[in-house]
C-alpha cells in the first residue's frame, strides 16, 4: 500500500487542508486582535474549496481495498453539501464575532470542519468500519458545537441531550452491525454483505439487526420515533449550528443511508427494509407536521418542519433506482437553500433583537420588507409552492417514489401529499404573521450584516432558479447514474 | 424559436408585468397603473388577435387538433416538456381571462394599502391562469395551476374584508388539498399512460393517442383527477371554500377568481380527466352527475336565503359552476359545448356582479341587502348594470346565460334513460330558483324604497368603473346575440374528446 492512495481522496484532503490552515492560524494568533482575519480567511478558503470540488472531474475512484469509493454520486452530494456549509459560514460570520464567542471562533471553525470531514467519510464509505468512524467524527464534535453558547443554560442542556442520544444511537447501530457481521460471513464490506446475505436467509435476528440499524441511523436523521431530541437541541443550539444540523448533517446521513440500503442490503430489501422504512416515513412526515403546527418558537418550529422534511427526503430511498437517488440529491439541494434561507432571516433578526417567537414577526413587512419577502419565499419553497424550487423537488421525489407503479407506494405518496397540505398550513402561519396579522411591528427596521445578506441572496437565488432551470436536476440525475441502481 | 410562438407571450407578458411592477415605487400609483393598464391592454389585444387568427386558420382549412403547437424539453430525465398548443376552447378561455384581467385592473383602481404588492400577486395569479390554458403538458399545466392558487392566500388575507384570515386559509387549504389528489392522478397517468418500450410522457395529446391506461387504473385515476379539479369547480361536498373566499376577497380578486380561476376546474376536468380516461368517464360519470346535480340545486337554494350580496353571488357561482361540470359529464358534443358557453357566460357575468358589488360597497359600506334600497334613484348607472347582470344570470334571451343553459339542457336531454332524465329535470329547476333570488335582490336593492337617508348623497360610477363594466356588458350581450361563431369554434374542438369517449365504451 502506498501513500498515493490518499491522493484519491481529494474532497477530504481539501477539507483537511482548510482545517489545518485554520488550526495553525488559530494557534499562532492567541492574542485577540490578530484573530480578526480568521473569519474572512476561513470563508474565502472554504469558498475556493467549494469551487474546486465543483470543478473536479468526476471519475470513479476506489482505494483502500474498496473501503473508500468516490463515485459520481458521492462527489455530487459532497459538492452540494459544501455549498450548504458555505452558506452557513456566511450566515454565522457576524455571530462568531460577538463578544461571547469571538475568543473561541477558531474552535468553532475547526469543529465544524471536522464534522464535515466525518460526513464525507460516511458518504464515501463502502465498509462499515469507515462508516462508523465517519459517523462518530460527524456527531461528537457537533455536541461541542451545540454547547457553544456555553453560558446559556439551554445550550448546555441541548448539548447533553444531543451527546447522550448520539452515543446511544451509535451503540444501537453497532449492536445491529455485530448481528449483521454474523450473517455476512465475517466481512463488513457492503459488497460482501450484499452477496452473502441472500434473500432466502431471513431470520428473526436479521430483522432485529435491520431494526437496530434503522434506529441508529434514524437518530441522526431524526426520523420518528427517534426524533425526540430534535426540538430541544435545535432550540438550545446557536442558530448557526441549528441550521447546520438541520440541513448538512441530515443530507449527508440520508445519502449514506441510501447507499447502505442499496449496496449492502439491496438483496433483502423487499423482505425487510422496505416495510420498516415505509412505516417510519409515514410516522416521520405526519408527526413532524402535526407537532410543528403548535410551535410558537421559530427554532422549534423549524425543528419539526425539518423532521417532516426528512421524511420526504427518505421517499427517494423507497425506490432503489437512479431516479430515486437523483431526486433525493436534488431534494437535499433544494432543501438546503430553502431551509438556510429561512434560517438566514431568523439569524438576522435574532442577532439584532434576540427575538425568535412567531408572534415577534407580526407586521414584519412594515419595517423589514426585504426580510419579509425572503422569508415568504423560503416558506413557500418549503411548502412546495411553484414556481419556487420546493415545488419541483417535491414533485420529482413523488414521481420517483411512484415509478415502480406498486399500489402501496401510491398510498405512501398520497399520505405524503395530504401531509403537504398540513405543512402548508403551518408555513402559511409564518406568512400570515408577517403580512396579515394586525398591530405594530415588533421588530424595528434594521440593515442586516454583510454575511447574512450574502447568505440570504444566495438562498433566494437558489429558491427562484433551481426549479425553473433544469440543469440542477439533470446534474443530480446524471451523477446518480452509478452501477447497481436500476433506471 | 422560443419567443417566436405567440402563445409563449401570454406567459412572458405577465412576467414582464411582474418585473415592471417590481421596479415601481410602493405608492407610486401612476407608475403602477401605467404598467397594469399597458400590459393588460396588450394581453387583451393579443387574445383578440389570437381568436381572429384562429378562426381565419380554421376557415382556411387547417384541421389540426391544436394550433401553434410547440414543445421545448425542460426536465430531460423525466421527459418533462414545456409544451404549448391551443384549440378553440383554450383560445376563448384566453380571451375571457384577458377581458377579466383588463376589467379587474380598472375595478381595483384605488386599491389600498400596499398597491404594488397587490398588483404583484394579481399578476402572478394571471400568469398562472394564462400558463394553464396554453399548456398541453400535464406537468406544466399542474405547475401553472398551483401558481394561480397560492397568491389567493395573500390577496384575500391582506386586502380582504370580514373574516379574511379564516377564509383565506380555508380557501387555500381546500384548493391545495384538491391539487394533492390531482397530483396523484397525474402521476398515475404518467406512469401508466405509455405502452411498454415507449418513453413515458406528460404530453396530453400523446397520452390520449396511446390510450394505454388499463380500465382498473382508469377508474381510480378518474376519481382522483376529477375530484382534484372538481374542488376548484366548486363541486358539491367540496364547495365550501367558495362562499367564504369570495365574500372576503377584494373586488378584483373575486372577479378573477370566480370569473376565471373556477373555470380552470372545469377546463381541467374535460382536458385531463375525461379526455385521457375516457373509459372511466363513461363508467363513473353517474357518481359525479349526482354530486354536481346537488351543487346546482343546493347552490341556488342557498343563494335564496343569503342577505350579503357577495354570498348570494358566491352561492350562485356554486350553482352555475355545478352546471358546467354537470354538462361536461353528459359526455356529448352539444352539452359540452353548452358547458363551455356557460363557462364564458358565467365568467363574464360573475365578474360583472362582483365588480358592481365592489363599487356599491365602496359607496354604501355595506353589502347587506336589508340595509340598502332604491339604488336606482341614487346611482342609476350602477343600478342598470346590476339589473343587466341579473338578467344574464337568470337566463334572459338575448343574454349569454340563455344561450348557454339552453344548449346544456338540449344536450343533456339527448340521454334517454331514467337516471339522466331525473337529474336533468332537477337541474332545470335551478333556472326558476335563480329567477327567485335575482328578482328578490333587484326588486329590493335596485327598485325598492331608499332605506338609508345618507345614501342619497352618494355619487354614481366614475370613468374607470364605467370602462370596467361596459367592457363586460358588451361581451355578455355579444355572446347572447352572436352565439353561433362561438359554438362552432367550441364544437369542433370537442371532436377528439367525443371520439375518445366513443372508442372507449
Amino acid at each position: 500500500m502506498g501513500y498515493s492512495q490518499f491522493g484519491a481522496m481529494i474532497p477530504e484532503l481539501i477539507i483537511l487542508g482548510i482545517f489545518l490552515v485554520v488550526f495553525v492560524a488559530d494557534v499562532f494568533s492567541r492574542d485577540g486582535s490578530a484573530k480578526k482575519f480568521l473569519t474572512p480567511m476561513t470563508t474565502v478558503l472554504f469558498g475556493l474549496g467549494t469551487i474546486a470540488i465543483w470543478l473536479l472531474p468526476s471519475c470513479e475512484v476506489s482505494v483502500f481495498g474498496g473501503m473508500y469509493v468516490n463515485d459520481t454520486a458521492s462527489m455530487a452530494i459532497k459538492a452540494i453539501l459544501n455549498i450548504g456549509v458555505f452558506i452557513v459560514l456566511l450566515q454565522s460570520a457576524h455571530w462568531v464575532e460577538s463578544d461571547e464567542v469571538a475568543i473561541r471562533k477558531g474552535e468553532f471553525y475547526e469543529l465544524l470542519l471536522v464534522t464535515l470531514f466525518g460526513m464525507y467519510l460516511m458518504i464515501s464509505a463502502r465498509h462499515f468500519l469507515l462508516f462508523v468512524i465517519g459517523l462518530e467524527a460527524a456527531s461528537l464534535p457537533l455536541a461541542a458545537l451545540v454547547a457553544f453558547n456555553k453560558k446559556h443554560y439551554e445550550s448546555d442542556e441541548a448539548a447533553i441531550k444531543y451527546i447522550l442520544t448520539a452515543v446511544f444511537s451509535s451503540a444501537i447501530l453497532l449492536m445491529g452491525l455485530s448481528f449483521v457481521y454474523a450473517f455476512s460471513g465475517g466481512s463488513l464490506y457492503y459488497s460482501d454483505i450484499y452477496t452473502n446475505i441472500a434473500s432466502g436467509q431471513m431470520s428473526g435476528l436479521l430483522i432485529v439487526a435491520m431494526a437496530f440499524m434503522i434506529a441508529g441511523i434514524g437518530f441522526k436523521l431524526s426520523l420518528v420515533p427517534f426524533h425526540l431530541w430534535t426540538a430541544d437541541v435545535y432550540q438550545g443550539a446557536p442558530t448557526a449550528i441549528t441550521s447546520y444540523l438541520s440541513v448538512i448533517s441530515k443530507g449527508a446521513t440520508a445519502f449514506a443511508f441510501f447507499i447502505i440500503f442499496v449496496q449492502a442490503f439491496g438483496q433483502i430489501y423487499p423482505d425487510c427494509w422496505e416495510w420498516m422504512l415505509y412505516a417510519v416515513i409515514i410516522a416521520t412526515i405526519t408527526v413532524g407536521n402535526l407537532f410543528a403546527i403548535r410551535q410558537k418558537n421559530l427554532k422549534r418550529f423549524m425543528a419539526f418542519s425539518s423532521i417532516s422534511q426528512a421524511g420526504y427526503i427518505m421517499l427517494g430511498a423507497m425506490t432503489s433506482s437512479t431516479i430515486g437517488l437523483g431526486s433525493m440529491m436534488y431534494y437535499i439541494f433544494v432543501y438546503i437553500v430553502s431551509n438556510l434561507g429561512a434560517f438566514a432571516v431568523i439569524t438576522s433578526i435574532e442577532n439584532k433583537t434576540g427575538k425568535v417567537g412567531m408572534d415577534d414577526y407580526d407586521g414584519l413587512h412594515k419595517t423589514n420588507p426585504w426580510l419579509s419577502f425572503a422569508m415568504t419565499l423560503a416558506m413557500f419553497s418549503l411548502a412546495g409552492i411553484p414556481p419556487f424550487a420546493g415545488f419541483f423537488s417535491k414533485f420529482l421525489i413523488f414521481t420517483s417514489a411512484t415509478s415502480t407503479g406498486s399500489m402501496p407506494l401510491y398510498i405512501l405518496v398520497l399520505i405524503a401529499l395530504i401531509n403537504t397540505i398540513i405543512s402548508l398550513y403551518y408555513y402559511l402561519l409564518v406568512v400570515k404573521a408577517i403580512w396579515i396579522n394586525p398591530g405594530e411591528a415588533k421588530v424595528e427596521a434594521f440593515k442586516s450584516n454583510t454575511g447574512e445578506r450574502a447568505a440570504l441572496w444566495i438562498c433566494v437565488a437558489g429558491i427562484v432558479l433551481f426549479g425553473l432551470v433544469p440543469y440542477i436536476y439533470e446534474y443530480c440525475y446524471n451523477a446518480a447514474l452509478i452501477p447497481g441502481l436500476g433506471q | 424559436m422560443f419567443f417566436g410562438n405567440i402563445l409563449i407571450w401570454f406567459v412572458v407578458v405577465p412576467i414582464l408585468m411582474l418585473a415592471g411592477l417590481a421596479l415601481c415605487g410602493q405608492n407610486n400609483m401612476k407608475a403602477i397603473r401605467g404598467v397594469m393598464v399597458t400590459c393588460s391592454t396588450v394581453l387583451l389585444g393579443m387574445s383578440i388577435w389570437l381568436v381572429c387568427d384562429f378562426l381565419a386558420q380554421r376557415a382556411a382549412g387547417n384541421q389540426a387538433e391544436m394550433l401553434w403547437m410547440d414543445s421545448w424539453m425542460w426536465y430531460k430525465p423525466l421527459n418533462i416538456h414545456l409544451a404549448v398548443g391551443v384549440d378553440g376552447i383554450s383560445v376563448l378561455m384566453l380571451l375571457l381571462t384577458s377581458i377579466i384581467v383588463f376589467a379587474g385592473t380598472f375595478a381595483s383602481w384605488k386599491i389600498n394599502p400596499l398597491p404594488k404588492n397587490f398588483f404583484l400577486w394579481y399578476s402572478l395569479l394571471s400568469t398562472g391562469v394564462y400558463g394553464f390554458f396554453i399548456s398541453i403538458d400535464m406537468f406544466t399545466m399542474f405547475m401553472f395551476y398551483e401558481v394561480a392558487l397560492i397568491p389567493m392566500y395573500l390577496l384575500i388575507g391582506v386586502w380582504g374584508t370580514g373574516r379574511k384570515e379564516y377564509s383565506a386559509m380555508k380557501l387555500t387549504l381546500m384548493l391545495m388539498g384538491g391539487s394533492a389528489f390531482l397530483m396523484l392522478g397525474l402521476l398515475g397517468i404518467y406512469w401508466h399512460g405509455t405502452p411498454e418500450g415507449m418513453p413515458h410522457t406528460w404530453n396530453i395529446l400523446e397520452i390520449s393517442h396511446y390510450g394505454n391506461i388499463d380500465y382498473g387504473w382508469q377508474n381510480l385515476l378518474f376519481v382522483f383527477t376529477f375530484v382534484g379539479f372538481g374542488v376548484l369547480g366548486a363541486m358539491f361536498p367540496f364547495h365550501t371554500w367558495s362562499p367564504d373566499g369570495h365574500a372576503c376577497a377584494p373586488t378584483a380578486v373575486s372577479m378573477l377568481h370566480a370569473g376565471v380561476l373556477m373555470k380552470l376546474g372545469g377546463y381541467g376536468c374535460f382536458r385531463i380527466a375525461i379526455f385521457l380516461l375516457p373509459h372511466a368517464a363513461n363508467e363513473l360519470a353517474w357518481i359525479f352527475i349526482i354530486l354536481t346535480g346537488i351543487s346546482i340545486v343546493y347552490g341556488a337554494f342557498s343563494a335564496c336565503v343569503q342577505t350579503d350580496l357577495k354570498y348570494i353571488n358566491a352561492y350562485s357561482s356554486v350553482s352555475h359552476c355545478g352546471m358546467v361540470l354537470f354538462a361536461l359529464l353528459m359526455l356529448n358534443t352539444t352539452a359540452m359545448t353548452g358547458a363551455i358557453l356557460q363557462m364564458l357566460s358565467h365568467g363574464l357575468m360573475t365578474a360583472l356582479f362582483f365588480a358592481l358589488i365592489g363599487m356599491i360597497y365602496g359607496r354604501t359600506h355595506t353589502r347587506d341587502i336589508r340595509q340598502m334600497g332604491g339604488l336606482m334613484k341614487i346611482m342609476p348607472y350602477l343600478g342598470v348594470c346590476y339589473m343587466i347582470a341579473g338578467f344574464a344570470s337568470l337566463g334572459l334571451p338575448g343574454m349569454s346565460g340563455f344561450v348557454a343553459e339552453m344548449t346544456i339542457f338540449f344536450g343533456s336531454f339527448e340521454h334517454a334513460d331514467m337516471f339522466h332524465r331525473i337529474f336533468v329535470i332537477a337541474a332545470t329547476t335551478s333556472i326558476v330558483i335563480t329567477a327567485v333570488y335575482i328578482l328578490r335582490v333587484v326588486g329590493k336593492l335596485i327598485l325598492g324604497p331608499v332605506q338609508d337617508e345618507h345614501h342619497l348623497s352618494l355619487t354614481d360610477a366614475t370613468w374607470w368603473e364605467r370602462l370596467s363594466t361596459v367592457t363586460l356588458i358588451a361581451c355578455l350581450a355579444g355572446i347572447g346575440f352572436f352565439p353561433n361563431w362561438l359554438s362552432e369554434t367550441i364544437q369542433h374542438s370537442f371532436k377528439p374528446i367525443v371520439d375518445a369517449l366513443a372508442m372507449a365504451i
